[in-house]
Parts: C-alpha cells; structure tokens; sequence
C-alpha cells in the first residue's frame, strides 16, 4: 500500500521549501538600504561627528528651565493643545460616524458608499502637518488652523475604521431586524449600532489620544498650542526650555493613555 | 397518489380576491428565482396556503425552501412571480410599503438572529420597529403597552422576567430560540415564516420549540409557514406539508398521506428509508 504513493518514499515533498520569492524580496531589501545610505551621505564618521553635536546640544538643555515666566508660557500653550485635541477629536468622531456609516459597502449602495471611500482616501492621503499648513495659509495663524486640520485627520482615521466595523458586523442579526418592517433609521438603532458601539468607543478614545500627540505637532506649522511655544523656544536657542516643554508633553501624553483607558472602560 | 400537482388546483381568478377571505392566507404563483441568470433555485413554483395551522415544507438542503421562505417577505427578490398576501402583490412593494408588510409577517431563523450585544427584552421589542419612529428605537423609549407586551410575551415563550435584561448572547440555543418567536409574534402578524427552526437545536429542545410554535399559532390563529427538513418533526405538527425537489413542489398533502414513495422522490435515493 505504501509503496504506491508517492510521498512516503524518496519523493517525499519538503516539509519547508525553499521560498525564493521571499529570500529575493530581503536581499533586494538589503541591497537597496545599502545604496540609498551610499547616495545619502549616510556615513560612520559623519554619524560620529553629529553625536558630536548632540552631546553639546543636550548639554545647553540642562538644567531645564522652570522659571515663572516660562512656566506661564508652557501653561498657556499646553491648554491650547489639549482644547485642540479634545475640539478636533469631538468633532472629527460626529463627522465621522455618517461618513463612515455611508462608506460601508453592506448597508450602501455602491455609488455613495464609493464616493464615501474616496472623501475618505483623500482625507488620509496627507499627513496632518501638511494639512495644517493648508489650513493656516487658508484660515491664517491659530489654534483654528490646528483644530481643522485634526478633524480631518480624525474623520480619516475613524470613519475608516469605523466602516470597516460595519463591513464586518453580522449581516443576520441585521437582516433580522429588517424583517421585522423596521425602517433604515430603526436597523441602525436595534441592529447596527449596538454590534459596532463598543468598537467605535475604542477607536474614538484611540483618536482622543493620538489627537493630544498630533496637537501638540500641528503647532510647529502656526496651527497653535504648545508646538507653536516649542518652535519659538527652539528659534530662539532656548534649548533648557525646550527641555521642559519636551518634558511636559511627555507627561501630558503618559496622562492621556491613563485617561483613554479610563473612558473606554466607562463606555464600555 | 397524493402528489397533488398544486398548480392546477389553483383559483385562477385574480390572487387578491382569492386570498381575501382569511387573513394570514397566501397565495404564490409562478415565482421564480435565479440567482445567477438562467440557473433558477425555484422553477415557477405555485402555492397557496390558507390562513391556518402549520405548513411544513420539507426537502433536501439547497432545493430552494428558504429561498421559497425568504422571498415572501422579500429578504429575497423574486426574479418573477406574484405573492399575494392580504390583498397585495409582495412581489411588486418597494420602500415603505414593503416595510408594512413585513411587519405582518413574524419570522423565526436557524440561527435565531437575535441582536447579540442587545438584552432580551430589546430584542423582543425589535418586533414593535415597523410601528414606531426610529427616535424611539435610539433612545429605547417603547410605549408602556408595547413594554408590558413584551414581557407577557416573555412569560408565554416560557422565559421568566429575570431573563428580560440578560444579554442575548448569554442564552442558551433553546432559550435564544424562544425569543426570536416572541421577537416575531411580538410584531403582531398574520403570518409566520419560520426558516429551519430547530435545525441547530438538539432532539428534545426541537421538540419543545415546535411544541411552543404549534401552541402559539393555534392560540392567536396565526398560520405557520415552516421549513423543516426533519420529516418526523414535519409529520407531528404540520398539517400540511409540502415537498419540494430541485426547485419544485414534488408532494402536497396532509402528513398521513406522506409515504416513503413521496420521500423518494423528495429526497431521492432509498437506501436511507429503514
């Protein structure tokens, strides 16, 4: 019996082939990083010469400069940033939640929940510094521009998410629902919306969040907040303040991880 | 020979006024269905059930008793053919139309298809949608009557109060079961469609379940349309039951004129018959 097939004697397959494709696909990897380093100057004894450079900026950070005048800046600009993220997030998620609802191809028909992923794709095409500066050329100097530019990030972000969670809800539970003679609006109350709530909270504390980090970016550009205070710092060659703006970003972030848990347990 | 060929035994007048005399009767005519062009699922089926008692369709899986179910409600649409049921073509609404009609018309699935993150007594309420505006639904605000139906409705499926708030997916398969039917009676219909009820439910539960759906349908007078492909299950509680082969009708007639030729032919082969 055993002889007759052909994978129990010498023949027997590979238990793990070679896979070429993948071994071209790492040493092409390899041979391309070599050359773009080579094209870019990407040398040891300049890599050398710039931790140079660094030590002595790091040195001129120390001490981090915590006078009353400063603090009142980083204050002033540290609000800023948080009323950036938390505007931007809110208004981003209710932007998000029918653009994201019309981008789902199971409860849309095609034209509108095609159109939907377009808004979508051109929404995440760039990152939000480049949108920021569209905005601050469109609206002027501001938290304005700021604000703008992340309710763009986070309608991106979320309603594509957010579509992708309808996509993948159950379609019977919905279909169920419908039989019932419920009409669109009554569907999406009793059988969309709870299947895909405890997710859209997620990725809207998520958003809340990343939101803070992004805020405190869009400022760099003129988009306001707590970037804009860094950037002056920074032009300024006031690096023992931009210590203690670095510093407390970094708290503000930590914070804000704490504070997302928090909320999504409560939603939750 | 009891294969009664149904089509000829059909009013021939116009379907509306024929069906009028009992609410919850229906009557199909020539519906077909090809989900793919020139490959129909239901080949001109023709049928008329009047408005009593339940009606089991049996037959092999894929043979088109759902699709048959589906399209009377229309979570299917017929490729042609009329459903008439109380004085409208079913075949022929759109919109809000559609959506009154199926609100007469409770239907009970396989899996149940209750809204899993939902508790059980907004599942139940699911059934009062078709007559409230969507506010009410978002914010859970059911008129008293409809509450204080749903929980008697509760109690008749043999589900305590203390079930009311538990969530769905918490259920076992009979109990999940005993709510999809309250969810479909809940909706106050004429007509029940009933999907392979019991096919994900064990011997004794299957039982239960058709024993509470024969209660329900004799106690309010609404008929049942049932698919089933356990033929016992079929000849204890239907009065009438309906073979369907490869897209047809190939028996109707009352479960004591089922023989084990009409099997054959409905399911084809014979070695299975002992």
């Amino acid at each position: 019996m055993s002889g007759t097939l052909a994978t129990a004697g010498s023949f027997r397959t590979k238990a793990f082939p070679a896979r070429w494709p993948v071994r071209l696909a790492w040493i092409g990897l390899a041979v391309y990083a070599l050359y773009a380093a080579s094209i870019l100057d990407v040398t040891w004894p300049r890599f050398v010469q710039g931790l140079d450079n660094g030590a002595r900026f790091l040195d001129r950070m120390f001490p981090p400069n915590i006078k009353p005048d400063k603090l009142a800046l980083l204050w002033t600009g540290m609000v800023e940033s948080i009323q950036i993220a938390v505007l931007s997030t809110f208004f981003g998620i209710l932007g998000s939640l029918p653009l994201g609802l019309v981008a789902a191809r199971n409860l849309t028909p095609p034209w509108l929940s095609w159109t939907a992923r377009g808004v979508i794709a051109v929404f995440r095409s760039f990152h939000h510094v480049i949108v920021a500066i569209l905005f601050v050329k469109a609206v002027g100097f501001g938290a304005l521009a700021g604000i703008l530019a992340l309710i763009i990030g986070t309608m991106g972000f979320v309603s594509k998410l957010f579509a992708e969670a309808i996509e993948e809800m159950s379609m019977k539970q919905v279909e169920a629902v419908r039989a019932t003679g419920a009409s669109f609006m009554s569907v999406l109350a009793m059988g969309v919306f709870p299947q895909v709530m405890a997710r859209f909270v997620g990725f809207s504390t998520y958003q809340l969040d990343s939101n803070l980090r992004n805020s405190t970016m869009v400022g760099l550009v003129g988009g306001g907040g707590i970037g804009a205070t860094l950037f002056t710092a920074y032009q300024r060659f006031d690096y023992d303040f931009v210590l203690t703006i670095l510093m407390a970003i970094i708290a503000v972030i930590m914070l804000a991880e704490v504070a997302a848990g928090r909320l999504r347990r409560i939603f939750q | 020979m009891n294969s009664v060929p149904t089509r000829a035994s059909l009013p021939q007048g116009a379907g509306g006024a024929a069906t009028q005399a009992l609410s919850g009767a229906l009557l199909i005519r020539n519906l077909r269905k090809e989900y793919r062009a020139g490959q129909p699922v239901l080949k001109d089926v023709s049928l008329a059930v009047e408005g009593r008692g339940i009606t089991a369709i049996i037959g092999p899986s894929g043979t088109g008793k759902s699709t048959l179910i589906r399209c009377v409600n229309r979570l299917v649409d017929p490729t042609s053919g009329e459903i008439w049921f109380a004085g409208q073509d079913l075949a022929a609404l759109r919109g809000k139309d559609l959506r009154t009609a199926r609100r007469r018309i409770g239907m009970v699935f396989q899996e149940y298809n209750l809204v899993e993150r939902l508790s059980v007594i907004e599942n139940v309420l699911c059934g009062r949608l078709g007559y409230l505006p969507a506010w009410r639904a978002f914010l859970r605000r059911f008129p008293e009557e409809d509450v204080a139906r749903a929980f008697d409705l509760l109690d008749g499926v043999g589900l305590g109060a203390e079930f009311a708030t538990r969530r769905a997916d918490r259920l076992s398969g009979g109990q999940r079961q005993r709510v999809g039917i309250a969810r479909a009676v809940m909706q106050g219909p004429e007509l029940m469609l009933a999907d392979e009820p019991t096919s994900s439910l064990d011997p004794k539960t299957s039982v239960e379940i058709m024993e509470l759906m024969a209660r329900l349908s004799a106690e309010r007078g609404i008929p049942v349309i049932v698919n089933i492909h356990n033929v016992d299950l079929a000849r204890r509680f239907a009065n009438r039951i309906i073979g369907m082969s490869r897209g047809e009708i190939v028996f109707d007639g009352p479960p004591e004129a089922l023989e084990d030729h009409h099997l054959q032919v409905v399911y084809g082969g014979e070695g299975w018959l002992t």
